[in-house]
């Protein structure tokens, strides 16, 4: 087994006094002070997140958006120059290989974003993908550093580097920036990709920077958010937030088992594109009763978590069934209740179902609920 | 400041702190979880503590400190009966992890005096956990 890998800001991260796990094959910090103090700078003022472990691929040529459309399950030749969109990639039966993110940089240049631990499958199917086909697939994670500031005070942060003259060229000015589009600029030199995504829930952008730049990049966002309140943040706080925000995590919610209609992403596929990996999958019946996910709430402060069972019925009697699995849950730190998110049977999916979940032999009830359980003041 | 070097402790992370009881033969064992464990659980979100006058026996299972990560488990080090449980940490799990050799005690046990002796002093302790204090 390989050590796993550290991005070139791991330096950085024991300066600041992180704690590390290992995520899809890197060291990567959990926490650097305390996961709830991380989680709430996060939704009040502002967080600082490495994830340069992501894959990166360029995705280039004149048959780059009609390749994307075959080998993901949206439709991306359509996509605006300067546009972002969350797509899939699946298998040939329709189940998920992973969620990316992908940007539209010229018309025929594409940047695809995929999880840290896919990047093997993903890499491997966009290159079979491309077989034959006028368009040239390029693994450019080592080539790139990914900083994400995500709260709302992301927006003065960035400007403030600008304004400092350290940000130039922006293409588009952050504030007409709408979610889900991006811009091009220059930090001291070095091309950025200034991108208006997130995976908190809150406004913020994802940077792009060469791997080599990203030191200086990072240490210039820590200095300019100091008197907004930036602080680093890591993985744990990260996962508290999507969770809030009802985002679905690879290897939880999604994976090859399951179908994107199952997890609610019915809608990221373009049924009626001319073909496409997975649409054969897809159009064979889904079985009726295949799990749904859905939200669950709970009162109190004991959450379920991933793999703990769900039941319906009345646990003191003994007429209690199983109805599904939990694939992510804590005590939100923003809600101060319990929180998860769960594959459930469609039969008891409605929202207000109530249900209980085995806390490790203790029946915790829980209702039914709608994603997301957090939604940022507009 | 709680003297560390005056606690005993266990290879599962937890401190006892003894006192004299009123019952010859026995004594008084506080006992918490140390900075290290609390440390590695991160913010501590929820405690389960047994209930006082309930009786424990040495390396079972007895509470649960929960983090927003992880659950961590709460072994009894000692055998015999609770005598108080931390109400405050119960309401406040964070004193974990702001004072866990202080406001962050869990449970007080009554127990036979000559138990204490197999219990790790500080040096070993801090050999267990690879020299981090």
């Amino acid at each position: 087994m390989t050590d796993p890998r550290t991005t070139v800001l791991h330096e950085r991260h024991t300066a600041l006094g992180a704690s590390f796990t290992d995520f899809g094959g890197w060291l990567m910090p959990v926490r650097y002070t305390s996961d709830l103090a991380e989680h709430h700078a996060v939704r009040t003022a502002a967080g600082l997140f490495d994830i340069s472990h992501m894959a990166e691929f360029l995705v280039e040529g004149a048959g780059a958006g009609a390749f994307l459309d075959y080998a993901l399950a949206g439709r991306l030749s359509t996509l605006p120059v300067w546009k972002a969109k969350y797509s899939l990639v699946l298998d040939t039966d329709g189940g998920i290989i992973d969620d990316v993110i992908v940007y539209r940089l010229a018309d025929e240049r594409f940047f695809v974003v995929a999880n840290a631990g896919n990047r093997a499958p993903v890499a491997a199917a966009l290159a079979e993908r491309a077989l034959g086909r006028d368009v040239m697939v390029t693994d450019a994670t080592d080539d790139y550093a990914l900083i994400a500031v995500q709260g709302p005070r992301a927006r003065a942060i960035v400007e403030a580097i600008a304004a400092a003259g350290d940000i130039a060229d922006i293409g588009r000015p952050l504030a007409d920036l709408p979610y889900y589009a991006a811009t091009d600029a220059v930090f001291r030199g070095a091309p950025l990709l200034i991108a208006r995504t997130g995976y908190t829930g809150e406004d913020g952008f994802e940077l792009y920077i060469a791997s080599a730049r990203a030191g200086e990049l990072w240490d210039a966002m820590l200095a300019a958010g100091e008197p907004h309140g930036l602080v680093p943040a890591g993985l744990a706080a990260r996962d508290t937030l999507r969770l809030e925000a009802g985002m679905p995590l690879y290897g939880h919610e999604l994976s090859l088992d399951i179908v994107p209609a199952q997890a609610g992403l019915g809608r990221v596929v373009a049924a009626d594109k001319d073909d496409f990996v997975g649409r054969a999958g897809l159009s064979a019946v889904v079985a009726s009763d295949a799990p749904v996910l859905v939200g669950l709430v709970s009162e109190g402060r004991r959450a379920g978590r991933a793999g703990y069972a769900v039941l319906h019925g009345d646990p003191s009697t003994g007429s209690a069934t199983e109805v599904g699995e939990i694939t992510s849950g804590a005590l939100s730190p923003t809600l101060g209740q319990p929180i998860a998110m769960a594959f459930v049977s469609p039969r008891v999916s409605e929202p207000g179902t109530e249900l209980t979940i085995d806390v490790r032999g203790t029946r915790i009830p829980a209702t039914v609920t709608t994603l997301p359980f957090y939604r940022r003041a507009q | 400041m709680t003297d560390l070097n005056s606690l005993k402790y266990t290879a599962e992370h937890e401190w006892i702190a003894i006192d004299p009881s009123t019952s010859s033969g026995t004594v008084v064992a506080t006992v918490g979880i140390t900075d290290y464990a609390a440390d590695k659980l991160g913010d501590v979100v929820f405690v389960e503590l047994p209930a006082v006058d309930s009786g424990v026996t040495a390396g079972e299972v007895v509470g649960e400190i929960e983090s927003t990560k992880s659950v961590g488990e709460l072994y009894a080090p000692l055998t015999g009966d609770v005598v108080a449980a931390n109400d405050a940490v119960v309401d406040d799990p964070s004193l974990v992890n702001s004072d866990p050799f202080g406001e962050g005690w869990l449970v007080k046990l009554r127990v036979d005096a000559s138990t204490v002796a197999d219990l790790l002093d500080r040096d070993a302790y801090v050999a267990l956990t690879g020299g981090e204090e």
